[in-house]
């Protein structure tokens, strides 16, 4: 009997040559290769006069110096505007950027030259040698000069605006306006970013010998860099090749390609026939890669006396920053998953995303989501607050029911099919949370704190994410003659310990041992069709296609077995990598031999391949490869879901708010989550412990501050608040609920993104809730939010002045 | 701008440097970090670099046992020390260390990326402080960076290295 991996807390199989320091992310790689490094623009918004690179050019150890002009001559793409890889009908005004700037600069820290030299010193001392010429122009910072589009980013976007999109289900505006109760409200997020402790890197090689590209990436995809690379240099897709080694972390912001570096060093490499590397520097992460997050918002919501949402219209502004090569991905998302576990009975959404003079913006953990949260959850409390009742009983009494799915919402969602949800069962969800939180016993201990002089409140937030989705993924599972089982998956791995989950799930299907399966991701060469790693989609969509060609592989494997063992194919079974005729002790075959006997060979050179060649196996009235099968004990197949899963969950908060400094302190953190069945519940645990990290971050402490000129002044881990261990609560209390997705074999849903999607909403609950005590009526209404933010808030509310 | 002065080759030293109980000569310019005198002139590319400017953690090494940002330190000046990286927290046998056992055992890194850093912390750590409270694990990693793992599992790890180097593991 084999024992079950599935849903058991197996310890990562990535740990070992991790501790020992045996990573190998990009920067360790291609030791002794040539170091290139950027120069970039210092102005938010400037037109680039003149270029004088003269200096540069008898430097000790440089090899290279590029601007646009040079790119011209290099051929491909390179003339034109890297590549818009979302397009939608609603982008009416997408531009992007060049590998590197045209006669304008849009962001400080936009691409302007390049250099490649011995080491990233000599290149960076180039760098500084460069001079450039520029006319400053009026910089666009923030939503609120956007709208106002006194200026403008790009002269042919008339008012900033590079989409609009509405979708609406009924009448909101009829509805509101003849509810009982109406409310509105404005509410903003600041910017924020994924900032991954590892920045992109990327390594490249021509091998002149065979006409091929060679490129490993710090990327979320391979086959997105590999197609975007090739066209860019105008080679064949078969002339290039991309690797994904271990990633120090994406969240999001590796989703993006192809960056100018990935571009640059690959035509470096090639130009200079030598190995190149970029590695980013932690500055220019900040001011070169993408930020999120940054929305304003306003709702219009009426309601009946349970406080059911009976029209519910939301409009939005997003800040894309200066360019959009990653689409309307994040608004769109906002747009469809702001409804979380609620069924408005009108809804309509509309929103404009907006160029400013910033830093770009591509999907962070959450993509869109924690916004959308945000605003429905805060709506939610206004309406509790507003009928004076509990604001649980509120979101109860519009949750979708257990028996209303699937649940069509009537609206598009991001991969442009149907918002359907599939499954899941809300109230008994939000029952977990209340016993997991103690809410029926709050107000004793709310009580018991202000006899103590002590100011806490709790906040709750749900959600619900669309996760898993499409197009595809695939799989390649291949049994050796050793009987050991080599996977690949095209997607990539940044930390989520793929190569545990999808061994477990090898081990079960294929009936193999876990030691015995080895994963590999990011790797063209093994998978080349694949889409990448975001929208939670990795365990849902690799883990069902390694499912589905580890089935593929193990019914070619009892085929053959049956044959060569002279039973029915519904004698056997496979255990730990041996395949049995069921009750028959000793009558067995090795999946090694197996693997021998699928590949007839002419040719002997191992003890294995002896016993493989044509003149020992097979039938000599039949052709050694059988009609309708391959050599080899293989199996591929690929995962196309119709739609998305929808995975849901549910935090609280118990906080403490200082009355006198206003600093918040967390007492109590709690998390109900149901993304279907779980692979690996410590590796799921552990996504929802980082999630609810960068959560606290992004509600208490992360944000992109810039100055009115478009400067990011907090362009470090100095200023830039990242939480350490002491601003985390000490421990998250998680239970979880399996509510089987139908969508695919195994049952699963993401739960990547879970952690972070309720965080500025169950915050600013809380410390609403807390600050009320001493302030009754005050509202949070913007996150994050710092102490001294509090503190002003406090005094706004008692000089009148704050908006409800 | 264009000092001839500026295209001269660097000077040179010569540096020797004893990491992880090996002797290595190397030859650097006065400005070489050790962080990166460690990963391209040693091939120890298990110290990382996350920020480049001491905030971070991740590429802490031992120097003469104390915990140090290599990112903070010019290799010229490592002469003479000696110095622990990760590659150098693994049992004589071969197997993990405690502090790497620990994290194994307690869920405690995802990416990988910051681990080395928080490594060689708490084997300084630990072997000042054997038997640390929650309260002093927490303040032990206080200093370093982790954006994958939320830190809950680092500081259990904190504590179950503590026990395994307690048992002579």
């Amino acid at each position: 009997m084999n024992t079950r991996m599935f849903g058991e807390k197996v310890a990562r199989v990535e740990d070992d040559r991790l501790l020992r320091g045996h990573g190998r992310y990009v920067d360790d790689l291609a030791a002794g290769a040539l170091h290139a490094a950027v120069l970039r623009s210092p102005h938010a918004h400037a037109r680039i006069k003149d270029i004088d690179v003269t200096d540069v050019l008898d430097c000790a150890g440089v090899h290279a110096v590029w601007t646009s002009e040079d790119l011209d001559e290099l051929g491909g793409s390179l003339a034109g505007p890297l590549p818009l890889l979302i397009p939608h009908p609603a982008l009416t005004h997408g531009r992007t950027q060049h590998a590197l700037a045209r006669g304008e600069v849009n962001y400080a820290g936009e691409a302007i030259a390049f250099v490649v030299a011995d080491d990233r010193y000599l290149a960076e001392d180039a760098v500084a040698r460069i001079r450039v010429d520029y006319e400053p122009l009026p910089p666009v910072v923030g939503i609120e000069a956007a709208r106002a589009a006194e200026h403008v980013v790009h002269p042919d976007v008339p008012g900033n605006v590079g989409a609009r999109l509405e979708q609406a289900n009924g009448d909101a505006a009829a509805a509101i306006a003849k509810a009982p109760h109406r409310l509105s409200l404005d509410l903003t997020i600041e910017r924020s970013a994924s900032t991954p402790m590892e920045g992109r890197g990327v390594v490249a090689q021509w091998n002149a010998d065979l006409g091929r590209l060679l490129l490993w990436s710090s990327t979320q995809t391979s086959t997105g860099v590999r197609a975007a690379v090739a066209a860019q240099l105008g080679l064949d897709l078969r002339q290039v090749d991309v690797m994904t080694p271990d990633v120090g972390g994406g969240f999001g912001v590796k989703i993006n390609h192809p960056w100018p570096e990935e571009v640059l060093v690959a035509l470096a490499a090639r130009s200079l026939g030598r190995p190149v590397k970029f590695t980013e520097d932690r500055r220019e992460h900040f001011i070169s890669s993408a930020h999120e997050r940054g929305q304003v918002h306003h709702v219009e919501v009426g309601f009946d006396d349970d406080g059911r949402l009976l029209g519910l219209d939301v409009t939005f502004w997003h800040d894309h920053g200066a360019y959009t090569p990653y689409g309307l991905i994040v608004p769109i998302i906002t747009s469809t998953q702001l409804l979380g576990p609620y069924k408005p009975q009108a809804y309509r959404v509309a929103f404009e995303s907006l160029y400013t003079n910033t830093v770009m913006v591509t999907p962070y953990r959450g993509a869109g989501r924690p916004q959308g949260c945000f605003v429905m959850e805060r709506t939610m409390d206004a309406i509790a607050d507003a009928l004076g009742k509990d604001r649980l009983e509120v979101r109860s009494a519009n949750f979708i029911q257990p028996d209303e799915f699937p649940y069509d919402h009537g609206l598009v969602f991001q991969d442009g099919r149907e918002l359907e949800y599939d499954s899941g069962d809300y109230p008994a969800l939000l029952e977990k949370l209340r016993k997991l939180v103690g809410w029926d016993d709050f107000e004793q201990l709310r009580a018991e704190k202000a006899a103590e002089g002590k100011r806490v409140g709790i906040g709750v937030a749900c959600y619900v994410e669309g996760t898993g989705v499409g197009p595809y993924e695939g799989a390649h599972v291949h049994v050796e003659t050793s009987g050991k089982v080599k996977v690949a998956t095209g997607l990539t791995s940044q930390g989520q310990g793929h190569q545990t989950a999808f061994a477990q799930i090898v081990a079960d299907e294929l009936g193999v041992r876990f030691e015995d399966v080895e994963i590999t991701t990011g790797d063209t060469r093994r998978m080349p069709y694949a889409v990448g790693t975001f929208a939670s989609r990795a365990a849902v969509m690799s883990g069902s296609a390694i499912h589905k060609a580890a089935k593929r592989t193990r019914e070619k494997a009892l085929r053959i077995a049956a044959e060569a063992l002279e039973v029915d194919v519904t004698d056997l079974d496979i255990v730990d990598g041996v395949v049995e005729v069921k009750g028959v002790p000793g009558s067995t075959i090795d999946l090694g031999t197996v693997a021998v006997l699928a590949n007839p060979l002419r040719y002997a050179f191992d003890e294995a391949s002896r016993a493989a060649t044509q003149f020992t196996v097979g039938d000599p009235g039949k052709p050694p490869v059988a009609e309708g099968e391959q050599p080899g004990l293989e199996g591929t197949d690929f995962h196309s879901p119709e739609r998305s899963t929808f995975a849901s969950g549910m935090h609280a908060v118990v906080v403490e708010t200082d009355p006198e400094t206003a600093e918040i302190k967390i007492l109590k953190y709690a998390v109900v989550h149901d993304c279907g069945r779980l692979i690996n519940p410590m590796i799921v645990e552990g996504q929802i412990h980082g999630g609810v990290a960068q959560g606290v971050g992004g509600a208490l402490y992360e944000r992109m501050v810039y100055d009115d000129a478009g400067q990011l002044l907090n362009a470090s881990f100095m200023d830039f608040l990242m939480p350490y261990v002491t601003e985390v609560p000490d421990r998250i209390d998680i239970d979880h609920q399996e509510t089987p997705s139908p969508l695919n074999p195994l049952g699963i849903k993401g739960a990547g993104e879970a952690g972070v999607i309720p965080s500025a909403a169950v915050f600013a609950a809380a410390i609403e809730d807390a600050e009320r005590i001493d302030h009754p009526g005050l509202t949070i209404r913007a996150m994050p939010i710092s102490p001294s933010e509090l503190f002003a808030l406090r005094q706004a509310h008692e000089a009148g002045k704050d908006t409800p | 701008m264009t000092e001839p002065a500026q295209q001269r080759a660097e000077e040179q030293h010569e540096v020797r440097l004893e990491v992880n109980g090996a002797s290595y000569d190397v030859t650097v310019p006065a400005r070489r970090l050790l962080s990166d005198a460690l990963r391209h002139d040693l091939g120890l590319t298990g110290t990382h670099v996350g920020c480049e400017h001491g905030v971070c953690g991740a590429c802490t090494v031992l120097v003469d046992g104390a915990p140090v940002r290599s990112c903070l330190m010019l290799a010229v000046s490592a002469q003479g020390s000696r110095i622990t990286t990760v590659e150098g927290l693994t049992r004589d046998d071969g197997g993990l260390g405690p502090v790497q056992q620990a994290f194994r055992d307690c869920h405690g890194l995802q990416c990988g990326f910051c681990t080395p850093g928080f490594l060689t912390t708490i084997t300084a750590g630990i072997a000042a402080n054997p038997d640390p409270t929650r309260a002093e694990a927490q303040e032990m990693v206080a200093g370093n960076l982790c954006r994958c793992t939320g830190y809950q599992n680092i500081v259990a790890a904190v504590q179950r290295a503590a026990e395994l180097a307690g048992d002579g593991t």
